[in-house]
């Protein structure tokens, strides 16, 4: 079990993230929406360590989670990553087995067959040695998510993975949560825009510095929700996007 | 040809030459190779600076010149990771001041000290005037920090590519970080004595750029970029030798011609064949 008690981040005077507590169990895909700023891609850095938290705690199976981060797969978001990197597709997911290996060894045969089940998984076995750059931002996600899978990890964290992609690779990482989540994983996946993907999820987060709702989608997404997180002034965001019976 | 090729050899103070530009032309293009692709190209000329004060209070305390070098060095980039992290100043500006913060010490501490240190020879290189001590000093940086990068490989490859996935998956980022400004310092300690601190930044940066334009994998642009540099280096030294010619410039002018080439002619990324590559394929 993830849990996550009081986690809180200050930068500088501001406060990125306000006290935000839950808990996710194991084969749960969870979704954390809320306005661009809200805080989501702060809470995923600060739950591993990556920003300084100024409170809280975050424990995975009752230990504390900076303990044990090679059971954590992160995939930042796409535009972290400098595209221009001289490095081809298969490289970029052979990182996952880092830590594995361990230091001064290089990638033997079981690691390059896990490898090549990633690739083959999200459908870019034919791209493996292309450079990155070479890449629509559909396939560069796909390369991220078959790094995250080759990481074999417990806990998957996702920043914004469905921004600026196409259909086809939207479809297929719906369809590796589904996998992973049937694997028991725990998955945690940020977005501003859900769409339809919303009925995916087992649970839905809804930030806007602190928590606002915490629950399944059609309870999360409810006008005094969206009221609160986004302002009157965007009182129905999701207009076009989500199915009207969720907001039921 | 081979007459003008083996000439030179006849000289002992050549012989010396040639061998430290192979080992710079070497070492440069590969730890150049990742300030490139961390976009921290500069940060060399910045360090490149930053020894300064260090070299002239090693040579008044009589101490190795290694030690105060890569000692300010380091202290410098430092500097700038904490003037960054503790305020919302940005790298460039902090790197600017800091270098030349650390170069207007470096000058004073010459003059009130009373070195005799010979700042042109600091600033510009003097590759005919390369000693055997330089040679064996060189050798044995160029080989700690190949070995060491070869050990490392796999993991400063997810560092520099992805430091926030590499922090991510638990990989220890502030060694690395100072292993990079240990390796960064050493190899501009090592090629301060052949082309200067002003220029050391070409020859980081000149062949690993090169040949960046010509491959797809970070371990191709070293390899290519080591051919290159040890090309522009021995070419530069030959030129400088035959038409009287200060080296360190030499050096610095043939790799940046073989630059402006590749960045025009390159098979796959050249300027000029570039638009008709894209006719042919609409």
């Amino acid at each position: 079990m993830l849990e996550v008690q009081q986690l809180a981040v200050n930068y500088r005077g501001i406060c990125g993230l306000d006290r935000v507590s839950f808990q996710i169990e194991h084969g749960q895909l969870v979704g954390i929406i809320g306005p661009n700023g809200a805080g989501k891609s702060t809470m995923l850095k600060a739950m591993l360590g990556l920003i300084p938290a100024s409170t809280g705690v975050v424990h995975y199976c009752t230990c504390p989670l900076h303990q044990q981060l090679e059971r954590v797969a992160y995939v930042p978001q796409r535009s972290q990553i400098d595209w221009d990197y001289p490095i081809t597709v298969w490289n970029v997911v052979m990182m996952a087995r880092t830590r594995s290996l361990g230091w001064f060894r290089g990638a033997g045969r079981p690691a390059r067959e896990i490898v090549k089940a990633a690739l083959e998984r999200v459908e870019i076995l034919d791209l493996k040695d292309r450079r990155i750059g070479e890449l629509s931002g559909g396939q560069q996600q796909r390369v991220f998510l078959a790094r995250a899978l080759a990481q074999q990890a417990d806990l998957l964290l996702f920043d914004e993975p469905f921004t600026g992609v196409d259909k086809t690779t939207e479809a297929i990482i719906l369809d590796v949560f589904d996998d992973l989540r049937a694997q028991n994983k725990i998955l945690l996946v940020s977005s501003h825009d859900w769409g339809r993907t919303l009925t995916h999820l087992d649970r839905l987060l809804l930030l806007n510095q602190r928590l606002i709702a915490d629950g399944s989608p059609q309870q999360v997404m409810t006008p005094e929700n969206l009221h609160e997180a986004y302002g009157a002034a965007l009182r129905n965001p999701f207009h076009d996007t989500i199915e009207p019976t969720l907001f039921c | 040809m081979l007459d003008w090729l083996l000439e030179p050899l006849g000289f002992e103070f050549m012989r010396h030459a040639i061998a430290i530009s192979i080992l710079i032309g070497i070492l440069c293009p590969v730890v150049g190779s990742y300030l490139i692709v961390q976009r921290m190209a500069l940060l060399g000329d910045v360090i490149a600076h930053c020894v300064l004060p260090g070299l002239s209070i090693s040579f008044f305390l009589g101490i190795d010149i290694l030690i105060g070098a890569f000692g300010s060095g380091i202290l410098g980039s430092f500097i700038i990771a904490w003037i960054r992290s503790q305020s919302r100043i940005k790298v460039d500006s902090a790197m600017a001041l800091t270098f030349s913060s650390f170069f207007a010490l470096g000058v004073t501490l010459i003059s009130v000290l009373k070195n005799k240190l010979d700042l042109d020879s600091f600033l510009f290189g003097d590759i005919l005037g390369v000693t055997l001590t330089d040679i064996q000093r060189t050798l044995a940086i160029a080989l700690l920090i190949l070995v060491a990068i070869r050990l490392f490989y796999k993991e400063l490859l997810f560092y520099t590519f992805d430091p926030t996935g590499a922090q991510a998956m638990g990989l220890p980022v502030n060694v690395i970080y100072l292993g990079f400004m240990a390796a960064i310092t050493l190899t501009i300690i090592a090629s301060m004595q052949a082309v200067g601190v002003i220029l050391v930044i070409a020859l980081l940066i000149g062949p690993a750029l090169t040949a960046y334009l010509m491959v797809k994998e970070l371990h191709h642009m070293m390899g290519l970029g080591a051919l290159i540099g040890v090309f522009v280096s021995l070419s530069g030294v030959y030129i400088s030798y035959y038409h009287n010619l200060p080296s360190g410039p030499a050096i610095v002018l043939v790799s940046s011609t073989l630059f402006l080439f590749v960045l025009l002619f390159s098979p796959s990324q050249g300027i000029l064949i570039r638009p008709s590559q894209n006719r042919s394929t609409e």
